[in-house]
């Protein structure tokens, strides 16, 4: 098996039903997807499988092989912040900031998906099953709608 | 983990490993399975994966719509079936419906905490039929007669369904958030002119139930004569023997004026 993560090709060898979130932090040390309730009712493990949110914990890696997988290392870098993370920052949208990487990836591919701004329910919609236990959803869901007016996600 | 992990390249390659199902998992999307196994509470020995098996088709013939097992759930939340996309969206989140499968669906069993196979009810009520593989080969059967089988021994292919002008109404109480499952959910759908009322009743018990009793009757609290409430952690068998006739009631109300 393979995987192509945020543009790097690797060579799989977990065994076929292992959950891609572990083959990712695990075999592949990236570690941004979070290891949560693993049962799929967090999101903070979620990325995107040719480009569309999927809850890793929930993905066999066989089911996935050969797919490019994007995590949230693959958005933006330290000093160069995807338009979701700048406004995450800007609104201090991460507290604990456990949620925050699968929160990201999320608004991430609803703003691709709407390109253009998004609405308050589509935000609701979009990462309604997301959970954050500081509750900061308000800054979440406002740093989300700011962020889908910033014209570019890169 | 040393399973041993079959993947058909083909929905009769998948029909030939699966046999008569004896010692065999089938694992369709895994929303299910997964966590089971990554936690240590599940090993499996022979696992069948359908994600090649070309079971993934939603085909539309018109008169016919023909939902392949590995269709995932999220395929339905734009179906021109009203009960269908209803049904499909409150199943989880966007993310999760993307990986959970329509076959799984049907085949769930019940959770320890919850019921699940919300997709039972909005089939029933449009009569489909579900095509399966097993001991004694193929065999196409009600929805609501496979349902009520012994589901572990068969491999589902496809679940069918005709297309004609239906009027419809669902109704369900207290999905409070994205993974919290109602404590019933009713499908209903007839004919335009009224005719041919068929009613699904999901959430409630093990697997969803064909309402045969409020067909007949038209008659809500007949409800109860189809299907017998079970406890779990969502709500008591009590609570839903007393809600349950209300949401037969909303679900005809809304067929009656749709």
């Amino acid at each position: 098996m393979k995987l192509i993560v945020n543009g790097v090709e690797y060579p799989i060898t977990s065994p076929p039903l292992t959950p891609l979130l572990h083959v990712l932090r695990e075999e592949l040390e990236i570690t941004g997807p979070k290891a949560g309730c693993q049962q799929g009712g967090c999101g903070t493990c979620s990325v995107l499988v040719d480009g569309e949110p999927r809850r890793s914990c929930l993905t066999a890696v066989a089911a996935v092989d050969g797919a490019e997988i994007t995590t949230i290392e693959g958005l933006g870098q330290a000093e160069d912040l995807s338009a979701v993370q700048h406004a995450f920052n800007e609104h201090y949208a991460a507290q604990c900031g456990f949620c925050t990487p699968g929160m990201v990836i999320a608004a991430t591919a609803l703003i691709e998906r709407k390109g253009g701004p998004v609405e308050r329910e589509d935000v609701i919609e979009a990462l309604g099953g997301h959970y954050c236990r500081c509750t900061g959803y308000v800054k979440i869901i406002d740093a989300v709608i700011a962020a889908s007016h910033a014209g570019s996600l890169a | 983990m040393t399973a041993d992990v079959l993947v058909p390249t083909s929905a009769a390659e998948a029909a030939a490993l699966f046999g008569s199902g004896e010692a065999i998992t089938v694992f369709a999307g895994g929303t299910i399975l997964l966590p089971e196994i990554a936690a240590g509470r599940l090993s499996l020995d022979r696992t069948l994966m359908l994600h090649r098996s070309g079971l993934d088709q939603l085909t539309d013939h018109g008169d016919r719509v023909v939902i392949g097992a590995m269709v995932p759930v999220a395929a339905l939340v734009d179906s021109d079936e009203p009960v269908l996309a209803a049904y499909a969206k409150h199943v989880a989140d966007g993310e999760v419906r993307r990986t959970a499968t329509v076959g799984g669906n049907i085949c769930a069993p019940p959770g320890r905490e919850a019921q699940r196979g919300d997709l039972g009810a909005p089939l029933i009520a449009l009569g489909a039929r579900v095509r399966s593989t097993g001991a004694g080969g193929e065999r196409v059967e009600p929805i609501e007669d496979f349902l009520a089988s012994d589901r572990s021994g068969r491999l589902v292919l496809e679940i069918e369904y005709d297309r004609f002008p239906r009027r419809s109404g669902t109704s369900g109480r207290r999905r409070r958030h994205a993974h919290s499952y109602a404590i019933g959910a009713v499908a209903a759908c007839s004919r335009e002119d009224g005719s041919d009322l068929r009613v699904g009743v999901s959430g409630v018990g093990p697997t969803a139930v064909r309402a045969r009793s409020v067909e007949q009757s038209r008659d809500p609290a007949a409800v109860l004569a189809d299907v017998t409430p079970l406890d779990d952690a969502v709500a008591t068998a009590k609570y839903r023997s007393t809600v349950l006739p209300i949401l037969v009631r909303e679900a005809l109300d809304r067929l009656e004026n749709a």
